[in-house]
């Protein structure tokens, strides 16, 4: 017969099973840290075609175009995520992250349209970081940890893209959305769970 | 025994461990000892409300299993429990209480007290 597990070890099970089933219950695990890797890497990509385009209207062209790329890109496989770590999203924390970061998403996109009719070209790419940031930051209180410090980090290099020279902007939007997502989706990616 | 006037002597068997006297000293709260009410309460400890849905899934357990471990802390007003309708849906949703949190809170301090007193042991 097997002897009986010491009172301790089951204490600690105890405590571990509280704090796994706080953390599953209080946050949204399934951001895709793969996912982010594939998005920093056309992201890059963007950034060179981006540069070498000769008109304002085709440098937007190529972001937005690198946009809808990134969106099918980390939806996909963040619907794998969720499903493969059990994690619902549209519901508890799933619900919530989404709620805090698609609001400054659509601000960002309303902004676009006014930036855009205002021909002001060297605006967009801080005001794109900075809302994207903002919502991994606001986002990111009801996921893993690491989510709100990437959110930050993005609305750091959004700053210096809106306050440096525009000659800046493109250059930024490569640092943050090709090296911020590809470093962060390593980091998710080794310590989330994919 | 008492009645034939002789006094009965203890039983020479050692002493319980020290983390083992630590458990026995405060009552331990059987109503959340239970893995899947243990479960409810720190899910919910964590969350305003949770659906019978999320907590379902959040748990991996069965609709019976859930639904008897929810009703005897419901008993115990460790949790409420409401019932609406979204839209042609019946919705259960339960929530923490007061007296909930405080046992939760209890059942944490008794873990870490059998812990310290097994290391310090």
């Amino acid at each position: 017969m097997a002897s009986p597990r010491p009172l301790h070890d089951r204490a600690l099970d105890n405590l571990r099973y509280i704090r796994q089933t706080m953390e599953r219950a209080g946050s949204f695990t399934a951001v895709p840290g793969w996912g982010q890797i594939a998005v920093g890497t056309t992201a890059l990509a963007a950034a060179l075609v981006a540069a070498r385009q000769r008109t304002p209207e085709l440098w937007l062209a190529t972001w937005l175009g690198a946009a809808i790329v990134a969106l099918a890109i980390g939806g996909w496989t963040m619907v794998r995520k969720a499903y493969a770590v059990d994690d619902p999203i549209l519901s508890g924390p799933g619900r919530r992250f989404w709620l805090s970061f698609l609001a400054p998403m659509a601000v960002g996109g309303l902004l676009t349209v006014v930036l855009y009719r205002a021909s002001v070209w060297h605006a967009l790419p801080g005001t794109w970081l900075l809302l994207y940031g903002t919502g991994f930051v606001t986002g990111g209180a009801f996921s893993v940890r690491v989510v709100p410090v990437m959110g930050l980090c993005f609305m750091i290099v959004g700053a210096a893209a809106l306050l440096g020279p525009p000659a800046w902007g493109n250059w930024c939007l490569a640092a943050g959305f090709g090296g911020l997502h590809i470093v962060f989706g390593g980091i998710i990616a080794r310590r989330y769970g994919g | 025994m008492a009645k034939s006037g002789a006094v009965r002597k203890p039983e020479a068997v050692a002493p319980p461990p020290r983390g083992e006297r630590a458990l026995r000293a405060a009552e331990l709260d059987r109503l959340i000892h239970e893995r899947v009410r243990l479960g409810i309460v720190s899910a919910l400890a964590v969350n305003d409300a949770l659906t019978f849905n999320e907590l379902k899934a959040l748990l991996k357990t069965t609709d019976g299993n859930l639904s008897v471990h929810a009703r005897k802390l419901e008993e115990a007003q460790y949790i409420t429990c409401s019932k609406s309708f979204a839209g042609r849906i019946p919705k259960t949703e339960y929530r923490l209480t007061a007296a909930g949190r405080r046992a939760l809170e209890r059942y944490l301090d008794h873990m870490e007290a059998l812990i310290r007193a097994t290391r310090q042991g």
